[in-house]
């Protein structure tokens, strides 16, 4: 236990540098997925069916294939198709992109479940779709939208050590270097772990008070 | 003012509407009565375009409602309809729901609609209610908001879909009293409803809608008190004396 606390007071330093990254990572990547979220979504609401089907071509085809593949893809064929990116780049690209898919499922389900009469409401007082969605349904929309969306946002902190495939030195591989060069596994893993947990579990908390109020407030 | 000619209208292999033909003129209140799924609350959707028709015309003022034309916002906001459900926006106050149309469709500035819809809480009762969300009101109180939202929008005509069909009965009364008010004010009102009392009391013409087409129709009061088809007279009789 003492060579536990010894080991963290050495090696603190550098795994809070990879929390750092950790939490570049999941936040970019949580900005980009909600607005690219919302474009798929709001294309496959619309009433276009051409945007619905190009909508939902691209969340099946983003849901269909492993962060990993999708991240390696970003990070190794670009710059073949011209385009260089950083790793952090191609990281928050990357799981941006692959959570944009469940985004846009979760903003979508929340935009149906609003009941089909305050579309009725809203077309018989002359509104435009454009002005329906914003003044009637994605208000109401968000009070269901809310607790899944904390939900992705806990997965997207995990997720961002997926990073650490394409050479990001984010927490988890900080933790695998270390580890592997001073054969402290037990110790640094542990570390690691605990890391995330003290960054998931205030979300936890948070998504469950989220689930509450929304309750509440029906 | 509204015209209906030879309306078809059918949801998938099921013919709702089979040659609907029928004329409101400006100050009327025509009642639509019939048995559930004749196609009553179909009439008034393919009036305000909440539903396309296949065949025949629906016009107002001369002007087709198309759902799909640019022409309908302009038929919208001259046409409001009060709904069987309320369908009040339930995360805004009673006074927000009423403005709504008028400050976000019509662009009427906020300090002009506010003291108008003020004004129209106040003639269906519900002065005191401005600041209360429907969450907190009744169904009569409800429907009366959703009244004060139809005349919000200063339409020629309102469409009113089974409006005490889901109230408590001891609240129905609330809601014909500021009906019948309207259709004294010289309100152009096209109702689908089961009081008959209230088509007899003010409307002035009724429809009868059975499967689709309209079996019977003329003034109020003699469709109502001396019905010549034989399906009115049994409609009529069924509701009028259940047991």
């Amino acid at each position: 236990m003492a060579k536990f606390f010894a080991d963290a007071h050495e090696f603190l330093p550098i795994l809070l540098q990879g929390v750092w990254l950790t939490i570049v990572v999941t936040v970019g990547s949580l900005i980009l997925s909600t607005l690219l979220g919302m474009v798929w979504a709001l294309m496959r609401v619309s009433r276009l069916r051409v945007l619905q089907r190009v909508s939902a071509g691209i969340v099946n085809g983003i849901r269909g294939i492993p962060i990993i593949v999708q991240l390696f893809y970003i990070y190794f064929v670009m710059p073949e198709l011209g385009v260089t990116l950083t790793a952090l780049q191609a990281a928050i690209i990357g799981l941006g992109i692959a959570y944009s898919a469940y985004q846009a499922e979760n903003f979508r389900a929340g935009i149906e479940a609003i009941d089909k009469g305050q579309i009725e409401a809203s077309e018989s007082l002359g509104m435009g779709w454009a002005l329906m969605m914003r003044r009637v349904i994605l208000p109401q929309a968000v009070k269901i939208i809310l607790p899944p969306y904390g939900n992705i946002m806990i997965m997207m902190l995990k997720d961002s050590s997926q990073a650490s495939t394409i050479t990001v030195a984010e927490l988890t591989m900080k933790g695998q270097l270390v580890a592997s060069s001073t054969f402290k596994y037990t110790s640094v893993l542990t570390m690691v772990a605990l890391l995330y947990l003290i960054m998931s579990v205030p979300l936890i908390l948070f998504v469950g008070w989220l689930e509450r109020r929304m309750q509440q407030a029906k | 003012m509204i015209e209906l000619t030879e309306v078809h209208k059918s949801f998938g292999s099921v013919e709702v509407l089979r040659g609907v033909s029928a004329s409101i003129r400006r100050g009327e209140v025509v009642c639509i009565i019939g048995p559930s799924g004749s196609g009553k609350s179909t009439i008034l959707r393919c009036i305000n375009g909440l539903e396309t028709y296949d065949g025949g015309t629906v016009t107002v003022d001369g002007v087709r409602v198309d759902r799909a034309s640019a022409d309908i916002k302009s038929i919208r906001t001259q046409i409001s309809m009060v709904f069987q459900r309320f369908n009040l926006f339930p995360h805004r106050t009673a006074l927000e729901n009423v403005i709504e149309g008028p400050i976000y469709v019509k662009g009427v500035r906020r300090e002009e609609a506010v003291p108008r819809a003020m004004e129209l809480l106040s003639r269906v009762g519900l002065g005191g209610k401005a600041n209360a969300y429907p969450l907190e009101l009744s169904g009569g109180q409800m429907q009366r908001v959703a009244i004060a939202r139809a005349l919000a929008m200063q339409p020629k005509a309102i469409l009113f879909d089974e409006p005490t069909s889901s109230l408590d009965p001891e609240l129905v009364g609330e809601v014909l009293a500021v009906m019948r008010q309207l259709a004294e004010d010289g309100m152009t009102m096209v109702v689908v409803t089961h009081e008959i009392r209230f088509a007899q009391e003010v409307a002035d013409r009724v429809l009868f809608l059975d499967h689709g087409t309209i079996l019977e129709e003329g003034q109020a009061r003699q469709v109502l008190t001396t019905p010549q088809h034989a399906r009115t007279q049994e409609f009529l009789r069924r509701v009028l004396t259940p047991i």
